[in-house]
């Protein structure tokens, strides 16, 4: 079994900057790590692997300097890792990026299981996933917090309100995984040192099978950000500072009639 | 431009799409597919080929008019037997952008056994009620439900779309709006329409403490998912009215080739969504045994706690009991954080609440920006003290 695990770089913080004119995340000199939801999604890759077999594949579309958690991954445990690479590639909305990565994933291979984080700390979205799967027309479940082989195919876990059903997909299909899944391991110095500098694939555009730059990217996006702005602070607040605060508490709670 | 490609390395040279194409479009000079002039990148052939070898080249759609695309449509999500309350929010919300425009709100019911909920939806103001009901519907497959709302999208030509952003709204719109080829924004917490009916949406944005405007200029229709609990439902009107319209399941459901393997209900669990009173540990909480005062703070309150992601991060506590765009929306009367710093992601999903009330010992703390009553203070002084303070009117 051939999985391709989606990975993204994200801030290590959250304050970020803006770029106030294109509404673009300046990402340059800020410190990154491996979006955290994405190393359940590894993790879930590398324990399929170890029961079944086969191979774990991971990816992710960014600067060259993402290499880091490609590097990451591989000390986790990870066969073989691409970085897609590409100025053209920048400002990407989701259906930009899920047409990207879609793309990607076919000029890599062929795989029988992809899987994604339930979303990224940096985006919040959590529709990138289910997007690659309607660009590559195979089925998808998202929030999967139970993952079996089964047959042709996985069973997966898809927790609804008030119920949870669990639906069979036969390969090759695209699952996005809960935290609670498992517990990921972390990067192994062992591994490091087994591995030493194994390479990291970088890729651009060209090596796509649609090398029409106008789908990709900025300009292969439906969605603009027209502008950024700080929330606005107008409630009126009274300000405790000093004093009994946990007697002036109780008496507001009183006043409100909660108690 | 878009166009039809075919994965070499993944076709097999069965034919399927040769025999499928409604335009005689396709050759297999070498025992491959090859596309000549007729061909309309009408998609059939994609979706008819047993490989996933043959793909469209494309992303958003050339600019449309948007002239023909009118009203706006409202997912109502049915699970687990029940009409999600959030379909309510968002009609509410629907009828509210679309009287100055003139356009109507409608709605659109999947599922199996479902069309009883469509005379119940009558009397929330729509104009329209389409039902998708049938067996084949009676779990949730992302691929087939995309298909009953794109047949009605495609019937009906709404100009926008919205979405209640539940586990299976945001696994079904993402499949949507890519299948259009258009836009969709994610857990907007304002929606505005212009008189060119262009959405304006506007959510917490790029992880930082910052709001993003987004818009979906030139495709339709326009997708947007909405959290439960943002919105206000509408008052039911003791008047029904608006038309029911029973649609035949579209043929594409049956491409979908996932199938149900079991069915559990679980018992409607007690959200944090639904507390009227909700006590909040932030990261302010030295240690996981802190958050005991917390819960019994709840307890003593008659309400429940809650925690901010960097608690759930340390593994204090799960998913469930965090609020935040990774985690739930609230907006309960009475919500009560407790060393909680506010970044938007947490503030943006509690402060449409009744009351809030902030303790934080760092009087810049952003939090404060939201907080009706804004107490500047240690909260492991505040909060055991007002715990003996309730214990004692109790005694």
């Amino acid at each position: 079994m051939n999985i391709f695990v989606c990975i993204k770089q994200v801030p290590a913080t959250n304050k970020v900057q803006v770029d106030e004119e294109t509404g673009v995340l300046k990402r340059g000199g800020v410190a990154s790590k491996m979006n955290p939801y994405d190393l359940y999604a590894l993790e879930t890759a590398l324990r399929l692997k170890a029961e079944h077999g086969g191979t774990v594949t991971v990816g992710t579309m960014g600067p060259p300097q993402a290499q880091a958690i490609v590097r990451e991954a591989y000390m986790m445990g990870a066969d073989d890792g691409y970085v897609f690479s590409d100025r053209r590639l920048g400002g990407a909305d989701v259906l930009a990026t899920g047409y990207t990565l879609s793309q990607a994933i076919h000029s890599v291979g062929d795989f029988d299981l992809i899987l994604c984080g339930k979303q990224t700390t940096d985006g919040d979205t959590a529709q990138v996933g289910p997007a690659i799967a309607e660009y590559l027309s195979i089925p998808h479940a998202a929030w999967v917090s139970k993952l079996t082989l089964s047959g042709d195919g996985v069973d997966a876990e898809q927790q609804l309100q008030d119920v949870i059903e669990t639906v069979h997909m036969p390969f090759p299909c695209l699952v996005t995984v809960e935290q609670d899944i498992f517990m990921p391991r972390l990067p192994s110095l062992k591994t490091a040192r087994e591995i030493g500098d194994k390479p990291i694939h970088i890729q651009g555009l060209d090596t796509f099978l649609d090398t029409d730059e106008a789908h990709y990217g900025l300009s292969g996006s439906a969605t603009q950000v027209e502008r950024i702005f700080p929330p606005a602070n107008d409630t009126e607040h009274e300000l405790w500072q000093d004093g009994d605060n946990a007697e002036r508490l109780e008496s507001q709670l009183k006043k409100w009639k909660f108690i | 431009m878009a166009k039809i490609a075919v994965l070499e390395r993944k076709c097999t040279g069965c034919g399927l799409c040769v025999k499928n194409c409604p335009f005689g479009a396709i050759d297999m000079p070498n025992g491959k597919p090859e596309l000549n002039a007729a061909c309309k990148v009408c998609g059939i052939c994609v979706k008819s080929c047993p490989e996933h070898a043959i793909i469209k080249l494309e992303t958003k759609t050339e600019d449309v008019d948007k002239s023909k695309w009118n009203d706006i449509l409202v997912y109502t999500e049915v699970s687990g037997g029940r009409l999600h309350p959030v379909g309510l929010e968002l009609i509410g919300k629907a009828l509210e952008l679309a009287a100055p425009v003139g356009f109507k709100v409608k709605a659109v019911l999947v599922g199996s056994g479902v069309a009883g909920y469509a005379e119940e939806l009558r009397h929330y103001g729509v104009s329209e009620v389409a039902v998708y009901d049938d067996p084949e519907l009676g779990y949730f497959r992302a691929d087939a439900y995309a298909s009953c709302v794109e047949d009605y999208i495609k019937h009906a030509h709404p100009s926008v779309v919205l979405v209640g952003a539940t586990s299976l709204g945001r696994s079904l719109a993402p499949r949507l709006s890519t299948r259009f080829r258009t836009g969709l924004t994610a857990d907007c917490t304002r929606l505005e329409l212009r008189q060119n009916t262009d959405l304006v949406q506007i959510r917490p944005a790029f992880g930082g403490n910052i709001m993003a405007q987004i818009v979906t200029t030139h495709t339709r229709p326009q997708f947007a998912t909405v959290r439960y609990k943002v919105m206000s439902a509408p008052v039911r009107n003791d008047v029904a009215s608006g038309d029911i319209l029973a649609r035949k399941l579209p043929k594409a459901v049956a491409d979908s080739n996932a199938s149900l393997v079991s069915v559990t209900a679980v018992p409607p669990k007690k959200s944090i969504s639904d507390a009227e009173i909700l006590v909040v540990g932030g990261r302010g909480l030295q240690k996981e045994s802190d958050l005991d005062m917390i819960k019994e703070l709840a307890s003593l309150l008659g309400g429940d706690w809650a925690t901010t992601r960097p608690l759930v991060e340390k593994g204090w506590t799960t998913n469930e009991r965090q609020i935040g765009l990774s985690g739930r929306t609230v907006r309960p009367k009475l919500i009560i954080t407790c060393g909680v710093s506010g970044a938007i992601q947490f503030t943006s999903c509690m402060n449409a609440s009744d009351h809030i009330v902030a303790i934080n010992s760092d009087k810049d703390a952003p939090i404060f920006d939201v907080a009706h009553i804004a107490i500047v203070d240690d909260l492991y002084k505040v909060v055991p003290e007002l715990i003996s303070r309730l214990k004692e009117a109790r005694a």
